[in-house]
């Protein structure tokens, strides 16, 4: 009789764990969550606070830098909205005006994307997926 | 006509497979001996044909065949030689013809290494990868043919990716594919022995070696890997938790896990359904790091591949393998009666832990990579899992994991007084702790929580991985190591020097990107970078602007740095050539940015302490790996099962 009180002991000790496991995971995995958001979605006010992926096309001519520093800014597009963008960072060797591109960072208060980080491919002729599909939704939604 | 040639071998080898994936199972199901006998010379016929593919394909390359698409897409005239040939795996058609030259190998060493073995469990084995080469060359063959013809041919290719034009490249993919290819030979082993219902220890003792084969492989190609992102990608970064990482990092930790299970297997005869459920894991895990990486699900920098129907053919490939292996395990995993137990101190109990620990971090892993697609097709929006999920997620099982390696070593079999354990272990574990509190402080000024438990534990592994050989070396006690105690130790040791150089190097990893003009000097990170000239050179395939910078501390010369962005003449996206200024206790990292107008350009430095541990230490554990296959038992036990009227031992085995 002892040996099955402990062995229901010990699968309530194990599952209480899982459980406890199971919880932390789910919390940690829902903090580094990074979603992506497309300049239509920003302009509908739809992003959030946090960090999180903006994409879409570099607007040709809209690159700027600050000569002899590294601040710089450029224009994202899905061809019906935009969202400036500042980045203080060295650009990855892929960058280009016309090209996509996935800026992770976050809002300021004066509707500036500030990058952290943006994304490189190895591919010049590389589209991210999901630059593309944003670029299709943004120009169905037009063609409406 | 050349690239023909290349096709038709394919189709034999084709043929050759299914050959081989049928009969000799068929042959070992009713007992007739001439069937089973088709194993080996059909694996042989397969291994001249996939090679004689391949050959044609590296043909095609040095010869620059750009009427072969695969050739025109990934080669160029003006390509040096080394690269050519290397170009043969620098896309999806070529590397999976990689994949099957490789296993192809693969079975040819298992051919040759298997002949002590019964003749019934030999033929199974070849047959379960006759059935894998098969279903691997017909993907190749109807989805990803590399000797399709380009019509009109254009006078030059397009060029290799530039920065696949590395000598990484010549080793790292091979490397990592024999691991990873390698997963598919414990897997055999475990689906013949379902078969034959003959799971002992005889088996693990088998499978053993096969094992610790692929996963030195992997230890090496993963860190070749690792070591080429840091110096080519120009990011600094050695771990990026990237799919494609993940997906070759999964088996690893399966293929680890498998080796110790094996273990209790081969030594005491328990763990058998858990050993074979590993088994069957760890190749599971690398079909699905397989269709991850050529179905182009995930968004990857290294995903180069995207088509539905080969997503679909991998992901159907995957579910008749593990789904076969599972089910023939569900049918036959209550015949597996364990021979004994063990007590709560127990080497067993600390393999346990180990093993239960490693899927932990597996899950942990398998979770952050698959997230984005289940909650994709769920319909929930686009999202990635950043690397801080990782590193959270990764140490709460990995912590422990270290930490118990280093008391599991020292634990006897079956079991053992837990005080006796203590009295060996605690002069060694406090000293580790007091060194891993206080040591990274006095060094670097400044230390964390997080920073004082890594740094000791993995002191502490080192340590208990040095207590037995310094005591038999040195003061001439206890009982002579074997090999596969010297390779244990030694890999154990190279645990802790890893993570010692991964915490270390995260902990305390400078890193700023700078503006800087010709004439200027930069203070960082203790260092002083003094910007000279900036001029162009001229290489082979691509013009190049480098900068010369002297890197010095206190105003002592250390060295020149001559970081380079370099634009290739075709493919004219710019590339960046970090500049590493290394010795054993750290590396300088310059990397030169775009330039900034105004005559300045922007500059990335990086000074990373003990990041050669890290490399050091996975070359340790391969190297144990090494050691431990030396071992005689397993030459020894090659040999007395040798049926007495066959030839005598050639030494393949």
């Amino acid at each position: 009789m002892k040996s099955r009180t402990q062995r229901k002991l010990f699968m309530v000790v194990v599952l209480a764990g899982i459980t406890l496991a199971g919880f932390l995971t789910y919390r940690a995995l829902q903090e580094n969550l990074l979603y992506f958001f497309s300049p239509t979605q920003v302009a509908a006010g739809e992003a959030p606070k946090r960090t999180f992926r903006l994409g879409g096309m570099v607007v040709a001519g809209s690159f700027k830098r600050e000569p002899g520093t590294l601040n710089s800014s450029f224009v994202v597009t899905d061809n019906v909205h935009s969202v400036p963008v500042k980045y203080d960072r060295i650009l990855p060797d892929l960058f280009r005006e016309g090209a996509g591109a996935v800026v992770v960072g976050r809002m300021n208060d004066s509707g500036e994307f500030v990058g952290e980080e943006v994304i490189a491919k190895h591919d010049e002729n590389y589209m991210p997926p999901e630059v593309a599909e944003a670029l299709e939704k943004a120009r169905a939604a037009q063609g409406k | 006509m050349i690239p023909e040639l290349g096709q038709l071998a394919l189709a034999l080898a084709l043929c050759l497979a299914l050959v081989q994936g049928t009969l000799p199972l068929v042959g070992a199901g009713i007992g007739r001996a001439d069937l089973m006998a088709l194993a080996r010379p059909a694996a042989a016929g397969q291994f001249v044909f996939v090679l004689l593919a391949f050959g044609t394909l590296v043909y095609a390359f040095l010869s620059d065949d750009f009427s072969v698409l695969f050739v025109a897409e990934h080669s160029n005239s003006a390509l040096p030689v080394f690269y050519k040939a290397t170009a043969a795996w620098g896309g999806h058609e070529g590397s999976m013809l990689l994949w099957i030259t490789v296993l192809a190998i693969w079975t040819m060493a298992v051919a040759a290494g298997s002949r002590s073995q019964p003749q019934e469990f030999a033929s199974r084995v070849l047959g379960v990868l006759g059935i894998v080469s098969a279903g691997v060359i017909a993907f190749a063959f109807f989805t990803s043919n590399p000797f399709l013809r380009l019509i009109p041919t254009p006078a030059d290719g397009n060029d290799l990716n530039p920065l696949l034009q590395d000598p990484g490249m010549i080793f790292h993919p091979p490397t990592l594919y024999v691991g990873y290819v390698g997963a598919s030979v414990p897997f055999a082993f475990a689906v013949a022995a379902l078969l034959s219902g003959r799971l002992d220890k005889d088996w693990a003792k088998w499978t053993r070696p096969w094992t610790v084969v692929a996963w030195l492989f992997l230890t090496a190609g993963i860190t070749l890997g690792s070591w080429w992102s840091y110096y080519e990608l120009g990011w600094g970064g050695w771990w990026f938790w990237d799919p494609v990482e993940n997906s070759s990092f999964m088996p690893w930790l399966m293929a680890t896990a498998l080796l110790h299970s094996l273990a209790v297997t081969e030594r005491r005869g328990i763990f058998k359904s858990w050993t074979v459920l590993l088994a069957i894991a760890a190749f599971s895990l690398s079909l699905l790091g397989t269709f991850l990486t050529r179905a182009g699900v995930l968004i990857s920098v290294h995903a180069f591949a995207s088509d539905p129907t080969r997503g679909l053919f991998i992901l159907g490939l995957l579910a008749l393998f593990s789904g076969g292996g599972l089910l023939l395990y569900a049918i036959r995993a209550k015949n597996l009666e364990a021979e004994g137990g063990f007590k709560l101190v127990s080497r067993e109990a600390f393999l346990l832990a180990n093993n239960v620990l490693l899927v932990i971090a597996t899950a942990v892993v398998l979770l952050g990579t698959l997230a984005p697609l289940i909650i994709e097709v769920a319909g929930l929006g686009k999202i990635s899992v950043g690397p801080p999920y990782f590193n959270l997620m990764f140490l709460v099982p990995v912590f422990p994991l270290v930490a118990l390696i280093g008391v599991g070593m020292h634990a006897g079999w079956r079991m053992m007084p837990g005080d006796a354990l203590m009295r060996r272990l605690r002069v060694p574990a406090l000293a580790a702790v007091i060194v891993g509190v206080v040591a990274p402080f006095i060094v670097f000024d400044t230390t964390s929580v997080l920073t004082a438990i890594a740094v000791s534990i993995a002191l502490w592994v080192c340590a208990s991985s040095l207590l037995d050989p310094v005591r038999r070396l040195v003061y001439r006690t206890g009982a002579p190591l074997t090999r596969g105690q010297m390779g244990m130790y030694l890999a154990h040791f190279g645990v802790g020097i890893f993570m010692l150089g991964a915490t270390v190097a995260s902990a305390y990893n400078f890193e700023r990107d700078y503006s800087a003009k010709p004439g200027d000097t930069i203070q960082a990170g203790g260092y002083e970078f003094a910007f000279q000239s900036i001029t162009e050179t001229q290489g082979p395939n691509f013009v190049a602007d480098e900068a010369q910078i002297e890197l010095r501390k206190n105003g002592a010369l250390i060295a020149v740095l001559n970081p380079q962005i370099r634009t290739y003449q075709v493919q004219t996206s710019p590339m960046t050539e970090a500049a590493i200024e290394s010795n054993v206790l750290r590396d300088v990292f310059v990397a030169l940015g775009e330039p900034l107008g105004a005559g300045a350009w922007s500059v990335r430095i990086r000074v990373k302490p003990l990041i050669g541990f890290l490399w050091f230490g996975a070359g340790l554990m391969a190297l144990g790996g090494i050691v431990a296959i030396s071992d005689r038992r397993y030459r020894l036990a090659a040999r007395q099962t040798q049926p007495a009227a066959a030839q005598p031992a050639t030494g393949a085995a």
